[in-house]
């Protein structure tokens, strides 16, 4: 562009498309709240589903425990489906479903719901987020193994190519990969290398003809930190690699179909529990990240609310984001013009550096033959680079105002209210969850549910047929959630995703650090025994990374550490502690569903007779700090306790404190 | 802390397996009163207490990390649950221990059912020595031999750590991915002992697997080692080849002198536990490595590595 063009455009952009990522409790409660979303000038939707939907269980599942319409909204079967989106027109909706391990079951009753509305598949439009790898990598709400998981992938893929062309049937997800602790560079590698992944698998499903419109049917789910202007840098960087994969590796050449399209939340890992007002100027120069060039604006934000490290926040705090979208885009001159970034040596400088190291570590994964061989390989490079930035942080290096700098406060007045801010998920909730569910499984036709999913069985194993129409017609037949995921577990089996704690190397000891060590040493000299600890995370929720964290201080303090990973049920923690004979548990929990898990597991440790103390960290709100301890929790632990070596002083003292002195094993259970 | 080692050993002799955790504890412990405890514990269940030795079959699974070893003891403990067998399994995590610490991660990658009594699952950390077992997982293991009918022991690597792991188990399995030909490499050049069953895993990689299996049939046969059997698994869904593996155990251990193997352990146990405590200079006061040996040799089969070294030791000047 000469210096004498009009650097404005001829009309002004139209604005992306603004959601905000909502639902908990009810299908009923979830639709009141997403038609008054819309009322205030939302233009999509963007539906959370709860822990139990995600990874297939139904809400009487043990597992499911505490975890029903938590985090997002139970779906069980098409009639809670079509509750939550009672009287909302589904062909002029735009909606992303946040769903990966169940996704072809949900967009199954979103299409059997769309019938019943009298709408064709193929009008309907939205994303299902289906990304599957990042659930190994770093969500943890996957459901069948890796091979399997791909094929339902690319089932899904083959089948909305053809039948719903308007549907992003799947979000290669950048965003949970920043939150594991991706570095800018490997946000890039380890999503491309995802993208890849999945293309592949779809190559073998789908005609070759296909392939152009498979690829521009793939869309990204990004993330975008505070530094803001290396994160826009990114996302120029991921539309130049996504346009020379498009051309290269699967030919195509259509301008249309080469297009980087993204959708975006901004960073929830950045935000803070203390001081938590600062988190709405985070959230807008995030925002600014994914909007301010032209040339790799996002197609779709939804924002956090101000208030997520403390718990679920409540319709105006989310109404607050939604504002912020909205002065952005109809106040501001952001629209107005071309891509201010164009010809900028600063942004093509960056943009360069990131391609380059984003190229290298692609190979790296290809070299592992591709991102699914290389998921233990990514996992403990994520763990590696997370503990990296808790390191900054710890150290001052990486600055966090209000968290680690600038920490002298005012009361503040938006939290002083009685619930603390936030929403409280009625415990009953659950219950009338079951209870419903049960009349559904009685009133249906049972017979026709047992042949349908007898028939998504056989294509299951046979391997040929897509997965796709077996799960519509189960779908149609009222199957549930449940039915569905344990019709497919009993096929292809279960599945444990790599932790990436076991890979990761050694820290360099800090002076804080190595006299923790020689604390461990005395300790483990009064014990007989090194002292060890098991950490685990109970319930459903897969957002395993603090915990990780966690147990490799613990593990660099000089402890015996059992990792024992995610999705574990209280008789599990119980019969673990048991056998290993540790001398205390930690547990992770961000679900919010504490408040029935923690206790539930300190009763079965307490039944199995082991009497080591209980530390749990999480997003506990600080309401619920004393029932836990009342419980018989020793210590809790929040975002706002974001010294780990810290809190691994705690422990430490408390296994000396506990732990009788004259050898006797603390976790005993012996009679 | 009066009888508790004794009371543990005659609940782990009366089959009892609930006391193997506590067992464990004081098994693992080096506090004073504990090893005191601990003797007694053992003494409950010495070859001699038994009249015999102990009867579970203590097997050996070991191999190169990404092998599939998790996924393979998942499938195995499965197989051998439903065939109403308890089982024990000892993790043996080689993690450095540069900190102290270690990350105990194999728990995490083993499928159990946490209702299931007959099911026990305990990591222990490779110890201070490198590679190598540590000591109180040999005992460990002859201790819970008492209770369960199976004992596994799970090490990683494929180099000298096999000739510790031969010293306790009666069985060892070393289990390869098809594929790597590092396995194939070992056993030619000698670096890898030859195991008393081989493990293919992944056999669901079809030809790559047979391929793998083949290659190693014929190098073992070059080495003389014909009674190495060698078994494709494919343990992820849809599992097969597990009942094959349980069966190769059984049929080397039937064909197994257990008593003799078991007690060549213990002298061989005992031999390095005292290199490991006077070195060389000590090997020599006792008049060399094959005096030590003959040492050995000529006490009480049923004696342990413990009170087996203290025979050593009143040789020393």
């Amino acid at each position: 562009m000469g210096s004498d063009a009009d650097p404005r455009l001829p009309q002004r952009d139209r604005p992306w498309m603004m959601r905000t990522y909502a639902g908990h409790s009810t299908a009923r409660a979830s639709n009141d709240l997403y038609r008054r979303n819309l009322e205030k000038g939302q233009t999509g939707l963007s539906v959370a589903f709860d822990l139990p939907t995600q990874t297939g269980y139904d809400a009487d599942d043990e597992l499911a425990r505490g975890e029903v319409g938590k985090v997002g909204v139970p779906i069980a079967h098409r009639g809670d489906m079509r509750t939550l989106l009672d009287g909302i027109p589904l062909d002029e909706m735009n909606t992303s479903m946040t769903i990966n391990a169940t996704a072809a079951w949900l967009l199954a009753l979103y299409i059997v719901t769309a019938e019943s509305q009298g709408v064709a598949q193929e009008q309907l439009q939205g994303t299902t987020q289906n990304d599957i790898i990042k659930e190994f990598l770093a969500r943890g709400t996957y459901a069948f193994p890796p091979a399997p998981s791909m094929r339902l992938t690319a089932d899904m893929i083959a089948y909305t190519v053809e039948h719903v062309p308007r549907w992003n049937p799947i979000n290669i997800c950048s965003y949970h990969l920043q939150e594991a602790g991706a570095t800018p560079v490997q946000e890039i590698a380890f999503a491309m290398s995802n993208a890849i992944a999945v293309l592949d698998a779809a190559r073998e499903r789908v005609p070759a003809e296909a392939m152009g419109r498979v690829f521009g049917r793939v869309s990204f789910f990004v993330n975008a930190g505070v530094r803001f202007i290396e994160e826009h840098a990114k996302l120029r960087a991921m539309a130049e690699l996504w346009r020379e994969i498009g051309t290269q590796r699967y030919g195509v050449s259509d301008d249309e179909l080469l297009r980087f399209r993204y959708g975006v939340q901004v960073n929830s890992l950045g935000l803070t529990e203390s001081q938590p007002e600062n988190n709405v100027q985070r959230i807008v120069l995030e925002t600014l990240a994914v909007t301010l060039g032209r040339d790799a604006r996002a197609r779709a934000i939804q924002l956090p609310a101000w208030n997520e490290a403390l718990g679920l926040p409540r319709p105006w705090d989310q109404q607050w984001s939604l504002r912020v979208q909205q002065v952005m885009a109809y106040e501001t001159d952001l629209l107005d013009y071309a891509d201010i970034f164009a010809g900028s040596h600063v942004m093509d400088a960056l943009v360069a550096e990131m391609l380059e190291g984003a190229r290298a570590e692609m190979s790296v994964v290809a070299d592992h033959g591709g991102a699914v061989e290389a998921v233990p390989y990514m996992k403990a490079a994520l763990v590696d680079s997370h503990r990296e930035r808790i390191r900054a942080i710890e150290a001052g290096e990486r600055v966090v105002v209000g968290l680690n700098r600038f920490t002298e406060t005012e009361a503040s007045p938006l939290t002083d209210d009685a619930d603390g801010g936030i929403v409280v998920v009625d415990p009953a909730v659950e219950a009338e969850q079951i209870g419903a569910l049960e009349r559904w499984r009685a009133e249906r036709d049972g017979n026709a549910v047992r042949a349908a999913l007898a028939d998504l069985a056989r294509v299951a194993r046979d391997g040929g047929e897509n997965l796709m129409v077996p799960t519509i017609a189960a779908a149609r037949a009222g199957a549930t959630t449940g039915e569905w995921a344990e019709t497919l577990r009993s096929v292809f089996g279960s599945y444990r995703a790599p932790t990436g704690v076991g890979e990761a190397s050694a820290a360099d000891a800090d002076d804080e650090l190595e006299e923790l060590r020689g604390e461990v040493e005395v300790l483990a000299e009064r014990l007989g025994r090194r002292p060890k600890i098991l950490i685990g995370k109970p319930g459903l929720d897969g957002h395993s990374n603090g915990a990780e964290q966690v147990a490799l201080r613990a593990r660099d303090a000089g402890l015996d550490v059992v990792y024992e990973g995610i999705r574990l049920t209280p008789a599990q923690i119980a019969a673990s502690a048991l056998q290993e004979g540790v001398h205390v548990v930690g547990l992770s929990i961000l679900s919010g569903s504490h408040r029935e898990l923690i206790p539930s597991v300190v009763e079965h440790l307490r039944d199995a007779g082991v009497q080591a103390p209980v530390v749990v960290g999480g997003i506990i709100p600080e309401q619920d700090v004393e029932p836990l301890e009342r419980a018989g929790v020793a210590a809790v632990y929040t975002p706002k306790d974001f010294d780990i070596t810290r809190i691994m002083r705690d422990v430490i003292h408390l296994v000396g404190e506990r732990s009788p002195s004259d050898g006797a094993p603390a976790a005993s259970g012996a009679a | 802390m009066t009888d508790a080692g004794r009371a543990l050993g005659a609940r782990l002799r009366e089959h009892d397996l609930s006391a193997a955790p506590a067992a464990l504890n004081l098994l693992e412990s080096t506090a004073p009163d504990d090893v005191r405890e601990a003797a007694e514990l053992l003494g409950e269940l010495s070859p001699a207490r038994l009249g015999g030795e102990a009867p579970g079959h203590i097997v050996g699974v070991t191999g190169p990390p990404g092998a599939g070893k998790s996924t393979l003891l998942s499938a195995l403990l499965r197989e051998l649950r439903t065939d109403g067998r308890s089982v024990a399994i000892l993790a043996v995590d080689p993690s450095s221990r540069r900190s102290g610490g270690a990350l105990l991660g194999d728990r995490a990658r083993i499928d159990f059912d946490p209702g299931d009594e007959g099911a026990l699952i305990r990591s222990t950390a490779a110890g201070e020595r490198l590679g190598g077992l540590a000591p109180r997982t040999r005992v460990a293991a002859q201790a819970l031999a008492a209770a369960f009918d199976v004992v596994v022991v799970e090490t990683v690597g494929v180099g000298q750590a096999e000739t510790d792991i031969a010293d306790v188990a009666d069985t060892v399995a070393v289990v390869v991915q098809p594929g790597g030909g590092d396995a194939l490499q070992f056993l030619k050049s000698g670096i890898m002992e030859i195991p008393d069953v081989l493990v293919v895993t992944k056999s669901d990689l079809g030809q790559i697997a047979l391929n793998a299996r083949r290659d190693l049939v014929a190098a073992l046969r070059s080495l003389g080692a014909s009674e190495t059997e060698v078994v494709a698994v494919s343990a992820a869904a849809p599992a097969a080849g597990v009942d094959d593996l349980v069966a190769a155990l059984e049929r080397h251990r039937a064909r197994t002198d257990v008593a003799a193997r078991r007690a060549a352990g213990r002298r061989a146990a005992a031999l390095s536990e005292f290199v490991l405590e006077y070195g060389e200079r000590g090997l020599r006061a006792l008049g060399g490595r094959r005096a030590a040996r003959e040492l050995l040799a000529g006490a009480d089969p049923a004696l342990g590595p413990a009170e087996l070294l203290a025979r050593l030791e009143e040789h020393l000047p």
